[in-house]
Order: structure tokens, then sequence, then C-alpha cells
């Protein structure tokens, strides 16, 4: 059936627009680490001692996964595999905690001699299955107060157990399966409160809390106007009241929650790491070192950057970890604002056409899968970019395909291969 | 369809997060230009050459501070290789745990020093240098960079020169320009023309490549700037003679000024007990005990010592009762051990001698009960309404010699000492409750009166020149270095000159008319001419100061000294000999024979512990 399946026109059933923009996005990443590298000689791209080396190994590792999942694996076994995976990956994500090393501060890697790798990844990839096959099932609505908590529940467990390890930074990729049970018909109301709550938190530790209950003051006041004039019935009227009241204690709680959580319950380094991407401190030497030196090599760029091999910035080690959650300071450094376009161009594409194939497919299972895929790598994309240039806190997540490092980049060929074998599937029948 | 709504909507969604993305990096590297420059700062080094600070000379161009070479060790810690830390701990005269612990400092903070370059070592020898630079190459990252260090050819004027440190981070963060590891005047002459001394430091400008090392001139050099040396001061010492005073001082507390009268350059300030110029070139290491001597060498007595000067002040007010014209030279007061100033009768006592006397002759003999005569009528000169009016008066006259204000030399640290003012007394014994028999000790320069010893040279300088002085000054203009005009105009008293020969008279009969009872005797030079007053002033702390000042010759002076040594009993015994001795030696260039023993008394004997 494999056989019969490659005969009948790869051509027309793989995406291959993915595949060509996951292909940029790697090679991209691997020539970006090898200019980062930062020993003293010049060595070649391919020298396995530097970071540029170890990657060239890692990437084919990933094609030959690749082929694995798109070729050899029936599109089938990942929905039949989804509740022992998901249940195998929670179990690891507990046991790191215990039998892991301290790796700056958080036990999220398990080491096995020279192989170290971050059931996180994994975790990624799991929730998306199991998210997928439930909600895919006949007779599951969102508007169902018992499915919606069960999606949740999926989504939230093994992301509590992550922030357990102190991977704050992968934890808040889960954040964004928010908008996959958007578009499964959770209310736009549960995200526009998130967002809500966002802006309150901010207001409330950056000016005051009375500035942010005025600020809910205003919301409700809008909220009441706005669908007390287009109701007309007492019953919905009431509704609506009840709601708006509760909504607003809830914003009135919040604020006072978020001043107490900030300087209370948040730790030093996070709190100042916050208050560093709020602009409340200039911190040049410590916290916000990181993010000083990333945007000096980003801002030093300019509008066409300084030549591939050319930077100054990231290849000194002014920045850190340059290879890594960095990456994208060599792009801008070394390829200026040209360069950073095209990396986010590719970004979009990629999630755009995932969403789009998505969208198109006619399996359930399918299109979520799709959207988790899409919601990660927008999670890793912005939060990663946004960390480069000051707009998010210093959280180490890494950049898809284009980081360093071998235990992501397989984790997102596979994720996204699925995907693309499981669209493949429903191709063939057209 | 509601579900594609959805989808629409999330998409909308993305391209706006997308663009904000976009927009922040839009501004980052397009709009903004401020990160450019600071890459620039990352990413080019720039080389310090450090200009050679000025050499300071004596009045007749002898090197009194020169600078001799020393180097840095810098590394640059990124740049390092693997190497023999014994070798280079051997290389550089230094120990392998020092390189071990420096090495391990600069990988704890790698992420922080990055491609910056640092000091590993300072004041290296040029002996240990060339060591160094032979197995250099041994060492990648370390190079070597030349500093100056101040070398002290002639053991002259210690307090006087000064010492220079290496910047402290309190003086960083109230002076800007200097960064960390430069030096600066902290005392004396160094501190005082710093501005002149200094210099300015150059630099290259290299690029760093992209492999980290230092690649190029930026720009060619164009960005590069020269350092400038700093300026040579001429100071107006002798140093002969200021060596001269200080042999004489040896083992005695005080000081010795020597002014120039006609020009008001200071030939030699002696403050004993004083630093060695060895001590100088490696200040740092002996601060400790230095600050710790009962004795004080750090302090600069001649300016910043105040004592009362006793009986050289009735100079003074003989000068100010001639100008208020209730004294005459031919006036004669009696004194019979003293003089009785109440009722009660209290005396202040005086010394046994021939009784009435003249102005003259009570200036000669240093007549205690005459000058208290002479104050009691100018406080009770009927031309003033009240005591305090009258003693308004006198203090303003006696400010015009110099006293009880800065003389506004231009040497640091100077002090005002102090004449106390009517409202001092006012508050004391309060308003009208105070008259000429409260005050009595003032009329000999007792009581509350305190003075420099550069003020008391200065009052010397005044009588050399019968009525005016320059400003005690130490640097003398040369190439490059002006000196404030001030120091070239005459500062006139409120006596008329016409007044001064009249005491000047007494005060060569002091020296000169042997076996008259004058008090300075022992200050006679043949043929030398030297005018002068002696002073013993009371210390409550143990025996009395010895006072002594004097100029030579009498007429068309060239030198005016002042003498104040703590503890040592009479003018007459100590101080006067010293001061003498120094004008003789300025004069002549050499002792005569029958002083000869006088000489060697002063020298070898030691008043303090």
């Amino acid at each position: 059936m494999q056989e019969d399946a490659l005969d009948r026109g790869l051509k027309k059933t793989v995406d291959w627009r993915l595949i060509v923009v996951y292909l940029a996005l790697m090679l991209f990443g691997w020539i970006n680490i090898y200019a980062a590298v930062q020993s003293g000689e010049p060595s070649s791209i391919f020298d396995l001692s530097c970071n540029s080396g170890k990657q060239a190994l890692w990437m084919g590792g990933a094609i030959v996964l690749a082929a694995l999942v798109l070729f050899v694996i029936s599109s089938y076994f990942w929905e039949s595999i989804s509740n022992p995976a998901y249940l195998v990956v929670l179990v690891l994500l507990v046991l790191v905690i215990f039998m892991s090393h301290n790796v700056k501060g958080s036990h999220s890697w398990f080491e096995l001699g020279p192989v170290k790798f971050q059931p996180a990844e994994l975790s990624k990839i799991t929730t998306s299955l199991l998210l997928a096959s439930i909600m895919s099932r006949p007779g599951f609505k969102m508007s169902n107060i018992r499915h919606f908590i069960i999606a949740a529940l999926i989504v939230l467990i093994p992301m509590l157990v992550i922030v357990a390890e102190s991977e704050t930074g992968s934890a808040l990729v889960y954040a964004g399966f928010v908008f996959v049970l958007y578009r499964e018909g959770l209310s736009g109301w549960f995200i526009g409160l998130i967002g809500m709550a966002i802006l309150l938190f901010v207001l409330t530790i950056k000016t005051h809390w009375w500035i942010s209950l005025i600020v809910v003051g205003v919301a409700a006041l809008y909220y009441f106007i706005h669908y007390l004039r287009r109701t007309s019935s007492l019953r919905m009227r009431r509704r609506v009241v009840r709601n708006g009241l509760i909504a607003m204690v809830a914003g009135v709680v919040l604020v006072f929650a978020a001043d107490f959580f900030f300087h209370h319950v948040l730790k030093d380094y996070q709190r100042e790491r916050i208050e560093v991407v709020l602009g409340m401190k200039e911190d040049l030497k410590g916290v916000g070192y990181n993010v000083h030196q990333s945007l000096i090599a980003i801002g030093s760029g300019g509008l066409t950057g300084k030549g591939y091999l050319q930077g100054t910035q990231t290849s000194f080690g002014f920045v850190p970890e340059q290879s890594t959650d960095f990456i994208f300071c060599t792009v801008g450094e070394e390829w200026g604002f040209m360069g950073s376009l095209a990396v986010i161009v590719l970004y979009g594409l990629m999630i755009f056409w995932i969403v789009q194939d998505s969208e198109r497919a006619r399996s359930s299972f399918t299109r979520i899968y799709g959207y988790c895929v899409a919601s990660c790598l927008f999670m890793h994309l912005f939060i990663n970019i946004g960390m480069t240039i000051g707009l998010m806190p210093v959280i180490g997540i890494p950049l898809p395909f284009f980081s360093y490092g071998g235990s992501s980049l397989w984790a997102f060929t596979t994720m996204l291969f699925i995907f693309i074998a499981l669209d493949r599937q429903e191709k063939k029948y057209f | 369809m509601e579900n594609n709504n959805r989808s629409t909507k999330l998409l909308i969604g993305l391209a706006v997060v997308l663009l904000i993305l976009l927009g922040r990096l839009f501004y980052v590297q397009i709009l903004n230009e401020g990160y450019k420059t600071d890459a620039d700062n990352n990413s080019l080094t720039r080389e310090m050459i450090y200009p050679p600070r000025g050499v300071i000379y004596d009045r007749n161009g002898k090197l009194l501070v020169g600078n001799k070479i020393c180097y840095e060790i810098l590394v640059t810690p990124r740049e390092v290789r693997e190497f023999d830390t014994l070798a280079l701990a051997a290389a550089l005269d230094t120990t392998a745990d020092f390189v071990r612990e420096r090495m391990a400092y600069y990988h704890t903070y790698r992420s922080k020093i990055g491609w910056q370059t640092l000091t590993f070592l300072k004041m290296v020898s040029s002996e240990t240098y060339m060591r160094f630079a032979e197995e250099q190459f041994l060492f990648p990252g370390f190079k070597a960079q030349v500093r100056s260090l101040r070398e002290y050819p002639f053991n002259a004027g210690g307090n006087l020169l000064g010492y220079i440190s290496e910047v402290s981070p309190e003086f960083l963060e109230e002076h800007p320009d200097y960064k960390a590891g430069d030096y600066y005047g902290r005392t004396g002459l160094e501190a005082a023309r710093e501005a002149e001394l200094r210099g300015s430091k150059g630099w290259h400008i290299y690029r760093r490549d992209s492999r980290g090392r230092q690649k190029d001139s930026y720009h060619d050099g164009d960005y590069d700037v020269q350092a400038v040396p700093g300026k040579d001061i001429t100071t107006t010492i002798d140093a002969y003679l200021q060596q001269y005073g200080q042999q004489l001082m040896k083992g005695k507390k005080g000081s010795v000024v020597a002014i120039e009268p006609s020009t008001g350059e200071i030939l030699a300030m002696v403050s004993s007990p004083g630093i060695d110029v060895d001590v100088l070139a490696d200040f740092g290491r002996h601060y400790g005990t230095l600050s710790k001597d009962k004795n004080k060498p750090l302090y600069n007595r001649a300016v910043s010592a105040s004592y009362p000067p006793g009986s050289v002040f009735k100079l003074v007010n003989g000068l100010i009762g001639l100008e208020d014209g209730v004294l005459q030279p031919w006036m004669q007061y009696p004194c019979y051990n003293g003089y009785v100033y109440t009722s009660s009768g209290r005396k202040l006592g005086c010394h046994t001698h021939r009784s009435p006397l003249n102005l003259e002759d009570a200036v000669m003999m240093s007549c205690n009960g005459y000058f208290c005569y002479v104050f009691k009528s100018i406080l009770e000169n009927p031309e003033y309404h009240s005591t305090e009016e009258a003693y308004r008066h006198w203090r303003e006259m006696v400010m015009s010699f110099g006293f009880g204000r800065k003389l506004g030399s231009d040497f640091p640290s100077e002090l005002s000492g102090n004449i106390p003012s009517a409202d001092f007394y006012n508050r004391y014994y309060h308003k009208g409750h105070w008259r000429f028999p409260t005050i009595v000790s003032l009329s000999i320069g007792q009581g509350e009166i305190l003075t420099t010893p550069l003020q008391i040279a200065n009052l010397a300088a005044i009588m050399a020149n019968r009525g005016y002085y320059y400003i005690p000054h130490v640097v003398k203009a040369s190439e490059g270095v002006e000196i404030d005009p001030i120091y070239y105009q005459r500062q006139y008293t409120m006596v008329d000159t016409l007044q001064f020969p009249k005491v000047v008279g007494g005060m060569w009969k002091a020296v000169n008319a042997l076996g008259e009872g004058g008090t300075a005797n022992v200050a006679h030079v043949a043929g030398l001419d030297i005018c002068g007053k002696t002073g013993t002033a009371q210390n409550p702390h143990g025996k009395d100061n010895s006072v002594f000042i004097c100029f030579a010759p009498k007429d068309n002076p060239k030198i005016a000294v002042a003498a104040y040594i703590e503890n040592a009993g009479f003018g007459a015994s100590w101080a006067c000999p010293i001061a003498s001795l120094l004008v003789e030696k300025y004069l002549r260039g050499e002792i005569s024979e029958s002083r000869l023993d006088m000489e060697r008394r002063v020298m070898t004997t030691r008043l303090i512990r």
C-alpha cells in the first residue's frame, strides 16, 4: 500500500510548499549557526567540534525522520497511539523533575551520556495528538461544559507539570492551544477575557491599581451599553447583567490579585525579567544585559545587514546563547531588516499554509491537529523573536527548525511531518 | 460559515502579530541609530596611549620630579590560548598562584568581559618587561603597555611636591574625564598643577574582524588621537636650599619657609618631619605607616599648621602704633620684669633688661612691657569711641599683612590662621565687657592669634620690602605654563611704607648690635646684614615654640625666612640658628668657619623621638 501511495503522485498529494519552507528555514538557520560560532580559527561548517557541524548531523537525522514519518509510518498510526503516547510522555515529564540535573535552574532535561532531550518537546506533539483525537470524536461540542473541561485539562496538565520543571517558556507555548479551542467553537469572549486579563495585569504592575479599575469600569460600561441595547427580552437582559457583573467582579479581583501575585508570588528573577520588558527597569548588566546586547546586534544590522560572517556582535559572544535562543540576532545583524523580513515571511507562510490545509481537510482529526501545529509554531515564533527585540521577557525557547539543537529540531520535524502525512492522506482521495 | 469566519479571524490575528514584530524590527534596525553606535563600541577597540606626565624643575632648571618608564601587562582573556602558568609567572616575576587566580577570575566573568582587554599586572619594571618581551610569543593574548612612574633624582621637597596615585572609584564619580587606571596628583604640587601636568591621552582605534581578532586601523587611523604630553612645571624652589633646610630641620618638628621678597617666590618650604622622595615614588606601600605616625609626616605644616606667632608679632603692633600716631620712635616706656595690667596686680612678665626703652631697643630686646603700652594706646586711641571700634580698626590693619586669611598662594591646603574678630570677643565676654586688659596677650602675639609659618615668612618679606609683599607662590611662569597675574602685583599693607624703617632698625640691632642685649645675636654673620626678630610662643603642649623671622641683606634684601620650631624653647635657641644658616647658605653658598659648630649642633640634634 505504501508503494501504492508513492505511485499515486507524490507531487500532487504532498504539500511541497511546506517542505520547501521547512528546508529553507533549516538551512538558513544552519548557516547562521555557523556564523554565530565564535571560536578563534575559521573552521569548516561541517567541523564536528562546533555547533554548525553537529547541527549538520542533526539535520541529516531530521530528514531521515521526516522521510520515515511521511513514507514509512501509516498516517493512521498517530491517531491510534494518541492515548498511550500522551500518558507515557506525561510520566516522562514528571520523572524528569526528579531525575534531571539542574540546567540553569530548570529540571527538564534527560541526560543519557552525550544525548540530552527534553520531554517537553515531545509533549507538544502528544498533547496535540490527544487533543485532536478527543475533539474529533462525534458528538464533541465545545459548548458542552464537560467537553470543554476535558479539552482544557488535556492542555493544562502537561502545562502545569512543565511549569513545575521551571520551564516557564515552554509552558507558555501551551497557551497557544486556546486558538485551537477557539477555532473549534470556544466562545470568542474567552480569548477576549484572557486578553483583558493580560492588559489588566500589565497595567496594574506598571501603573496603578486604580488605573486598572478605571479600565475595568470603562469596559463594563461598554459591555452593558452594547448588549442591553441589542437585547429586548427581560430574561436575556438579566443574563447580560449577571454575566457583566460577574466579569466586573472578576476583573476587580484580578487587579488586586495581580498586584499580590507580582509582588509576593513571583520569584525575584521572574519579577525582574517582567520589569525589564515593561521598561520599568533599565538594567543593562544584569537581566537586561541579554536583551540590550541582542538589540544592539539586531539594530546594528540596518536595512541590508553587515554581510554574512561580517557580524561583530553575535560572533564575538556579546550576545549570549547566540546559536540557540538568540539565533535571530545573527540574522538581524548580518542580514539586516531584509533577512528578518524573510524569516518572518517564511514562518508566516508556513503557518498560513498549515491553516489553509487544515481548513480543507475533511477529517476533524487532521484539522484540529493542524491547528495545534500552527499554534505551537506561532507561539514559538512570537515569543522567541519578541524576546530578542525586547517585546517579550527573556524566556528561553528555541526558534523552530532554526535554532541549534537536535532535540528541538527533531521534535518540530516530527510534529510538522505528521501533519504533512495526515494532509497527504486527505488528498489521496481527491 | 461560522467556522470559516473564525479561521479568518485567527489569520487576521496572525497577520497583525507578524506586523507588530516587523514594525518593531523596522524601528530597531532602520529608524533607531543608537544601536549602531553601541555596536561600534562593542566591536571597535581603543588602545590607549598614555602621555608622559609633565616633569617638575627647580628654579635653576634642576630636575626635582622626573618620569621613569614602567610597564603594565594587559590581557585579552578571549585571545589567551593554553600557556605554561609557571613560565608566565617566572617571566613576570610573580607567583603561579596569582596567575591562576586571575585566569580563574576571567573565566568566571567571561561573558561580561567579552573581548575587553584588562590590566593583568601593574608597575612592571623595565628589566622584568624585557624578560617578558622575549617570551611574549608564548603567551598569546598578553601584551605590555608603557606607563610612566614618578622618579625623584633629588631628595628635596617631598611634602611640597606631593604624590600621585591611581584614581579611586569615588574620584571617578566626580571627574568623568578620568578613566579607571589613570593616575592623578593627590597632594602638593602634583595636585595643584594636575591640569598642566596631566597631558591628554591618545588612542589607536582598531577594528575587530568577525573572528574577533584585532584586524586593522579603523579608517586608516583617521580617528586616532595623539597623546599630548603633560606640561613641565618650573618651580620657584631652590633645590639645594630646600635640601639644606630639610637637613637642618631633621629631628625637629616645625617648618621653615624662605621667600624671595622682590618676587614673592618661595625658595624653600620645609615641613618637618616630612616625607622623603623615595617614599613618594612608591607611596601606596608607605601610606599605612605614614598616616599612623604620631608626628604626622604627611601634613604640610608650612601652610596647614597654625600657631600663635609670639613676639614676631610685636613688629606688626609697633607698625600699627606708628601709623595710628599713638606711638613715636622716641617714646620710652618703663618695664620692670613685666607689665601690670589690672588693678589687682596681674602682670604680663618680661625678661630682665635695662629700662626704659625706646621703640628700636624694645624691638631689639623684644620687650613685652613696651608692646603692652603700644597695644594699649592703639586700643584706647581717643579717635575711636570704644575699644571695640579701635579693635575693629586694628584687626583690619593686621589682616592687611596677610594674617587671619588665606594668602592665596598657588599651593593647596593653605590655612587662613585666625585673627579673632570683635564679634568673637562680644560673644565671649559680652559686648562692652572687654577692654585692653582683657586681650592684653594680643600685644605680644599670644592669645587667640593663630598664624601659619607661610604667613610669618610673608611678614618677613613685608619687613624686607618695607611695606608690601607679593603673594608667595611656588610655580614660575614658563613655556606653556602661565601663572595668575596677581602674583606679579604688589600687595601693600595699610601701614605707610615710611613707618617701616623705624622698626627695621630694631630688627637690625637685634642681630647685629652685639653685646647690647639683642635677642638674635646668634644669627649674626659678618657682612650679611641680617635683620631679624625672635619669638617664643607659648605652647600648651610642652615647651615653648621657637620662632624667628629674618631677611638679608638689610638693603635690597634677597631672602626672607621664617622658622617655626615646635617645643624647642627660646627663639634664639633653635629657630634663630636654623633661619640664619639658611640665609647664609643662600647668600654665601657656604657656612663661615665660626658658625660650623653651630651648623653641626643643629644638624645632629634630635628634638623629637
